[in-house]
């Protein structure tokens, strides 16, 4: 494995979206109206808001990697410069970790920058971490990533992609607990969220919100669902196609 | 004759249709090879099972001594794909660098994106973006990308297609210089006119090699000085 390719293939990644402003802008200004929105819908009931917020500040930085992440990896698809780069001496695992390199870091400044705005003017107050906070928000990202890449091979147009979101993540949203806590699902639907990798990264939100409860096992699923995904991603890439 | 290019009952099937029945085909090194034939004739087809992207349902193709698609040829085959595969939301350099630290090592490639650049003169070009570019632009910094890593056997479909008269006279001339070179060049395309710059042809319908041999060996046998009269008469023929 050359981490120079990888490299080369992310910065590559991000002089494309350099070039594009407006989804830079998109990114990082889409969310902090949100949270202000939400902030205000829930005026009178700021204990509601302390709940949702905290939670959304994970979910929104994942539904946008997801979306651009299938949009872009279809596109590079569609558009014949990935079947250009697979005859050239770059692994399918270099390539899908050049694309998880890249938008991680959009990740990570989409994320930093929304929290920040959570936590200072709009006044979320949380009784764990506030870095923890932002590490959960980051981890979510990458997984909405890692689901974006992987979903993308199942889409012949961008069209289909789109539709991924509410056909794979709004289900998962519905049973993470977000909206009404699992412990009150029927029992087969709780089940079913156990194996929902959402179910974890809003499991993990929750603690830090209590300022208890221990992060690893949440961590440590959401891991694995990380690189499993990203794995899949990478073995769904082919080199030779009819 | 050191062989190039090198396939053997060659059939391919896409969706359910058969692209190629049965294709045999040498290409020797250091030559410039014309694949002509109409559009829908397999051309890209067989290109793309050169470069190792096309899924085969039988026969063999070796390239330069090695399977199709094998790793030992991912350095040395350059590919230009009629629909500029290159990065619209880069500027030339950029896709240039990309393309370049995929392929190499280092110190060697800032070196040969220039040179690529001047090649292809798209220099003054440099910091534009793809997407702003010309048709005829977009050609030539996609055939940029192929001469990355002076790779040893070109395989270029329909790179000319579009391009202004003089510029096609340029290209030809480096094509030529190319293979004086000892490289190996396999360029499809459409236009019979073109099939006199090359050392040699292969004249294709429907999936089929029509006729194999020089420019000049094919119009004495069809009793013509035109390329356009040689197809005609052979697919009358048959």
């Amino acid at each position: 494995m050359s981490i120079r390719r990888i490299w080369a293939t992310a910065r590559r990644i991000l002089s494309q979206l350099r070039h594009d402003p407006r989804t830079i802008a998109l990114m990082i200004l889409a969310p902090c109206l949100l949270m202000t929105i939400l902030k205000y819908v829930y005026q009178d009931q700021p204990i509601v808001f302390q709940r949702v917020a905290a939670a959304l500040l994970g979910i929104f930085p994942m539904l946008v990697m997801f979306l651009i992440t299938s949009v872009g990896t279809l596109r590079e698809r569609t558009s014949g410069t990935l079947e250009r780069l697979l005859i050239l001496p770059i692994t399918k695992l270099e390539f899908i970790l050049g694309y998880a390199k890249a938008f991680g870091i959009a990740a990570f400044i989409q994320a930093t920058v929304v929290s920040s705005v959570a936590l200072g003017p709009l006044g979320l107050k949380i009784a764990g971490s506030q870095i923890m906070l932002i590490v959960v928000a980051i981890l979510d990202a990458l997984l909405g990533m890692s689901i974006g890449i992987f979903v993308s091979s199942f889409a012949k147009t961008e069209f289909q992609a789109v539709q991924f979101l509410p056909a794979i993540l709004f289900p998962q949203l519905l049973l993470s607990g977000l909206l009404a806590p699992r412990g009150s699902m029927p029992s087969l639907l709780r089940i079913i969220s156990d194996y929902l990798p959402l179910t974890y990264a809003v499991d993990a939100t929750q603690k830090v919100v209590a300022g208890q409860g221990s992060l690893t096992r949440d961590f440590l699923i959401l891991a694995i669902f990380l690189f499993g995904l990203l794995a899949a991603g990478a073995v769904t890439l082919k080199r030779k196609t009819s | 004759m050191q062989e190039g290019i090198h396939i053997t009952d060659l059939k391919i099937v896409r969706d359910g249709k058969t692209i190629i029945p049965d294709l045999n085909m040498k290409v020797a090194k250091g030559k410039i090879v014309g694949l002509l034939g109409p559009s829908g004739s397999g051309k890209t087809t067989i290109l793309r099972g050169i470069v190792g992207v096309q899924a085969i349902a039988a026969g063999t193709i070796t390239v330069l001594g090695f399977a199709a698609g094998s790793k030992d040829l991912r350095k040395r085959i350059g590919y230009f794909t009629q629909n500029a595969s290159i990065y619209t939301d880069l500027t030339c350099l950029e896709n240039l660098r990309y393309f370049a630290q995929i392929l190499g090592d280092g110190s060697a490639q800032e070196i040969s994106v220039q040179e690529v650049l001047e090649l292809v003169d798209l220099t003054k070009n440099e910091k534009q973006l793809a997407s702003s570019l010309s048709g005829g632009e977009r050609a030539r910094l996609a055939l940029a990308t192929a001469l990355l890593g002076k790779p040893e056997l070109l395989i270029l479909d329909e790179p000319t297609v579009g391009l202004d008269p003089v510029l096609r006279r340029d290209l030809w001339n480096l094509f030529h210089k190319l293979a004086n070179q000892g490289k190996t060049l396999l360029i499809s395309s459409h236009v019979m006119d073109e099939a006199d710059r090359c050392d040699e042809l292969f004249l294709l319908r429907e999936g089929r090699v029509l006729a194999n041999g020089t420019p000049h060996e094919l119009k004495a046998q069809a009793h013509t000085h035109e390329m356009e009269s040689v197809f005609i008469s052979l697919v009358e023929k048959k």
